[in-house]
Formats: C-alpha cells, structure tokens, sequence
C-alpha cells in the first residue's frame, strides 16, 4: 500500500506541468477574462452613463434582489450554479487532453528514454505501476481538476459579488441561492463515474503504449480508424451486416474519447430541461448514476480490464532497451 | 556456501541472432565477475536473463529464485546499474532518494544521504541538469544504500572521464563490497576492472570461452618476452598471440608449464585486455 501510494505520487512528481499547472492556469486564465470582462463593463458602463445592469435607482439588478419570485430564485440560483460549473467543464475538456497523451506516454516515454531499467531495478511488480498510472489518470489527476475549477468558480462568483456590491447590490443574499456545496458533491461525485467511464480508452491507450515499438499515438488512432474503414468497405459491399455506425460510436469513440469527461451523458434518458434548474438537476451526479445500469458501460470496464492486463503482460515482457 | 547465480542450458535466440548459445556457469558469493566481450556477444543478454528482463531457454536460478517468475522478490536482494544515464531526466536528488526510500525495504536512507554529501549533488537538482558524471554518482548513491546481495553493472563507466571512473570503482570497493555481495560487471574499460576482479569470464558469439579466477587465469596464461633468435622455438609451443615490441616478440601462451616458459625470455603475467584482444581475435573478421 505504501510502495503504491509513493509511485502515484511518483506519476504527480514527473506529470505536475499537466495535472498540477495546466488546471491552474486555465483556472486563473478564466478569472481573467472574467475580471476584465467586469473592468470592462464598469468602464464602459461609467464613461457612457448607460449602466448595462447596474448602478442607479431604478436597476434592474436592484429590482431582481427585491422582487424575486420563488421560480425567478430559482432560476437565479441555477444560473449561479452554472458560473460556478462553467470553470470545471473548461478544465474538464482541456483534462481529457491531459489524459489522452499521459495514457499515451505512461508506459512508452520510459522505455524510449531507458529510464524503464532504473524504474525496474526496483523491487516493484508491474502490476502495481500500471495501476498506480490508472489511479493517477482517473482519480488523481479529476480530482485535482475538479478541486481547482470549483476553486475558481467560487473566486470568480465571489469577484462578480464584490463588483456588484460597490453598486449598491446585496448579492451576498443572492449567492445564497446558489448552492456551493451541491456543486461540489455533484463534481466530485463524478468522479468514480468518470473512472468506469475513462477505462476503455484508459485501457487501450496504455495497451499501445506498453506495447508499441515506436509512434504509440499512430498506433492508437490509425489502428481503430483503419479497422472501421474496412468495416465500412465490407459493409458496401454487402458482405457483413455489422452497423457501422455502431462500430464508430461504441467502439472507436469509447477506446480514444472517452477519456474526455461528461461523455457518459450520451447513455442516460431525460438529459435536459425546460429551465437551467431542470437541466441543472438531470445532469445532477444522482442522476447520472443512472449510467451504472447501461449494459455497455460494463462491457467497456470488462474490455478495459482485459487490455490493462495486457499492458500489464507487455510491461513484463517487453524487452526493447 | 550457495552460488549466487546458476545457469544451466541458458538459451535465448532473437529472431536474426543467437545472443546466448547453450550457456552454463556458476556465479559464487562474495565474488567481483568480469563479463567481457566484444559488442554483441550476449553479455547484457545475460545480465537482462538474470535480472528478468527478459524470456529464455534453460534454468537460471538467482540466489536460489527464478528470475522469470519471483522477479518482484528477486529485485530485493538485486541492484543493477544499467549504462550511465538511465535515471529519469525529471526526477529531482530528493525525490529519487524519497521515492527508493519508500519503495525499496532494504534501503538505508542515512547511508545514502552521506554518500551524497560527498558529491556536489543538491536535493533540488534535476537530473536533467547534471553531466554524465554526477549522473553516476547519483545512481551510485543510491544503490550503495541498498543492501543487496547481487549488484550487476552493465558498462557504469561508459562515457565518464577518468576522475569519475576512478572513483566510481574505488567508491565500490572501499564502501560497499564485502564478502556477503556479489559484483558482476561488464565493460569495454578492462584496464580499470582488472585489477579489482576476482573472476573473468569472457563471452563470444554466446558462448562462454574462459570461466576462470583471476588466480587461475595467471597460472593458465604467461606472455614471454622472447629475443629474435629463440622466437621459432617459442612459436614451436602454439603461441594463442604474437606481436612485437622494440625488436622483441611478445607471445601469449595458454596452458604451458612456466618452468619452460622462463627457458625462452622474461614470463610476466598477461594483462586481461591483451588476453581479451587475443581470444577475441577475428570477432569482426
């Protein structure tokens, strides 16, 4: 257990510019933006004495704190939900990327560079250093991602707040409306959602990389492409009868895709709404669980399973130092 | 006591090459093994056998484990040093001390720390930031801290200038060998090993052509400084070498009684790297 927590954190050390930094700077990239955005309207709002949303008498940002109705609270809180999602779901896309190319290099950039006979003059099996490189895929580096962006929704809702008070606004009272809490239970509750979700292209991108001699990523993409083009060509032909759409959307985007979170949306019924509390609450982690009954989630970590193993066999065996 | 190493039949084809040939041998505790042999020989072949690293035919049996199968456990016991330059370019002196630290069970932290601070090495520093040299010397550290029982070294030196070679070997010698560990070690670099060697074993085409203590290497060979006119009678006993030297020849000769030796010139004890050269005589023809 020891030995395992030290080579996850092993993958933290070497992997910090991707799972460490790039959340960070895109977090403070968004505040930003956000802040100039606000510098922007103050100024403009200032120098043409037209006041967007507020400052005055009569605006309506005042009239909103005063005369909100139960369903307008609501949408309101929604609203603020949102802003506070926003930052993750960019730190969420930009992950995916981060986790495609971790997954690509994790057993292939320590062979290329030899460092694999320093790491295996250690007494620790392969199989612990291939999961301790899925556990820092898939729970590590979310967690970080999704602990910086709520960070930076927080900050940023808490900018927005203070901007608006020097109006006059008492947004204190209408961040009470939003729900914080939830929307950190709901992101980190995806978490475990997004490892059963990542595996297969977890999987598979660590099966070509522990076994590709050279170019893993060619491997990885032109491999499952050339096989649905052929798929595709037989289909032309008539001789098989395989959907080949099927092939595309189950197969090929599961094994490279699926490593971008929020892909799981795609299985479960209802997603969406009249208003932003209902969409809010359909794409709630409580709901989203309802993922864990599609038949092909399972068959996906099954699948996963079986090429983590190989990875792990290519791990031992491999021998090209 | 147990050998070290025992190694019955060991066969490994690739698929243009044969890199061991039906080899055996026994590796004995408390030894400093040369493995030498001309480029592509099979020498880290045989050191990947006996670490694991690779499949191969035959039995090989490694303090008294199979390499194959109880590698995890086998790696407890086992250090290797593999070429200069295979620690990660990332990885900083304090995390490769804490990392080995926490893996490894057989790792003496305060022994390591003291090695270092002999070095220039600062915790901070990045291997990337380091020259060959320190490099070793980092690799060094941490594998001296280890108390194995087998240490194998595959061309350590390669590359490094004199000052780091030198004191790479004395640092072996004078900190970590004792008669519980083993050594086996491979290098192009004969005239820095010879000397601390207790065995030679040279390897060829897979096959292991001298399996001998170096006691028994200088009772087996003797070169003779031979004037002109004795040379055809010294040739006369199938010299394994010839060459000249200052109007002398020089012969190197395998298995011949020293008493009949001394009767043509001067006997002295070849070097190992004279010895290497002659065995390995049209290696690349």
């Amino acid at each position: 257990m020891k030995t395992f927590y030290w080579l996850v954190k092993r993958e933290l050390w070497e992997h910090r510019g991707g799972f460490f930094w790039t959340p960070v700077i895109i977090g403070g990239i968004f505040l930003l933006l956000n802040l100039m955005g606000i510098i922007t309207g103050e100024v403009l709002g200032g120098s043409t004495r037209f006041n967007i949303a507020f400052g005055g008498e009569g605006n309506n940002m005042r009239l909103l704190t005063r005369n909100l109705d139960q369903q307008s609270m609501t949408a309101v809180g929604a609203g603020l939900d949102m802003a506070m999602y926003s930052p993750t779901i960019i730190i969420g896309m930009v992950l995916g990327f981060v986790v495609f190319f971790y997954c690509l290099g994790a057993l292939y950039d320590d062979r290329r560079d030899r460092s694999l006979l320093f790491w295996k003059s250690l007494p620790v099996s392969d199989t612990a250093t291939v999961l301790s490189k899925v556990v820092a895929a898939t729970v590590v580096a979310p967690a970080i991602a999704v602990v910086v962006g709520t960070l930076t929704g927080i900050a940023m809702l808490l900018m927005f707040a203070l901007a608006l008070s020097f109006h006059g606004v008492s947004v204190w009272h209408l961040l009470t409306l939003s729900h914080p809490l939830q929307v950190i239970a709901n992101l980190i509750g995806s978490i475990p959602l997004y490892l059963l979700w990542a595996l297969p292209s977890i999987g598979w991108l660590m099966l070509c990389s522990a076994w590709a001699r050279s170019k893993p990523f060619l491997w990885a993409v032109a491999l499952p492409v050339a096989v649905g083009i052929v798929l595709g060509w037989f289909n032309l032909l008539g001789t098989i009868t395989l959907q080949n759409s099927w092939y595309w959307r189950e197969v090929l985007l599961r094994i490279l895709f699926s490593v971008f979170p929020g892909g799981w949306y795609a299985k479960i019924p209802h997603v969406g709404g009249n208003n932003p509390a209902e969409l809010l609450s359909s794409v709630g982690v409580m709901h989203s669980y309802a993922v864990l009954g599609s038949v092909n989630l399972w068959v996906g970590v099954a699948t996963a399973i079986a090429m983590l193993a190989g990875a792990i066999w290519f791990r031992r065996w491999r021998d090209d130092t | 006591m147990t050998a070290v190493v025992t190694a019955t039949h060991l066969s490994k084809r690739y698929r243009h090459s044969v890199a061991l040939d039906d080899v055996s041998f026994t590796i004995e505790p408390g030894r400093i093994v040369g493995l030498i042999g001309p480029n592509g020989a099979g020498k880290t072949t045989a050191l990947k056998a006996i670490l694991g690293l690779t499949t191969f035919d035959g039995e090989l049996s490694v303090l008294g484990l199979d390499p194959r199968r109880q590698r995890g456990k086998l790696m407890e016991q086992v250090c290797f040093i593999a070429d200069v330059a295979v620690l990660p370019r990332w990885i900083r002196v304090r995390e490769a001390v804490d990392f080995v630290a926490h893996v490894h069970p057989r790792f003496d932290r305060k022994k390591c720390e003291a090695f270092l601070a002999r070095t220039k090495l600062k915790p901070e520093q990045r291997v990337k930031q380091m020259s060959k040299g320190m490099i070793v010397q980092l690799h060094l550290a941490l594998v001296m801290a280890i108390d194995a029982r087998l240490l194998v070294l595959d061309e350590p030196t390669l590359g490094l200038d004199i000052l780091y070679r030198k004191q790479f070997y004395q640092n072996l010698l004078e900190d970590y060998f004792d008669e519980n560990k083993t050594i086996i070690v491979t290098t192009h670099q004969v005239e820095e090993v010879e000397h601390i060697l207790t065995d030679l074993m040279f390897i060829r085409d897979g096959k292991i052509v001298l399996d001998a203590d170096m006691d028994a290497v200088g009772e087996r060979f003797a070169e003779v400084l031979v004037d002109a006119p004795q040379a055809d009678a010294a040739r006369a006993l199938k010299p394994l070498d010839e060459r000249t030297v200052f109007g002398k020849s020089i012969f190197l000769f395998d298995g011949i009684d020293h008493a009949q030796l001394e009767a043509l010139g001067e006997v002295r004890r070849p070097s190992v790297s004279d010895l290497f050269v002659a065995t390995m005589k049209g290696t690349y023809a």
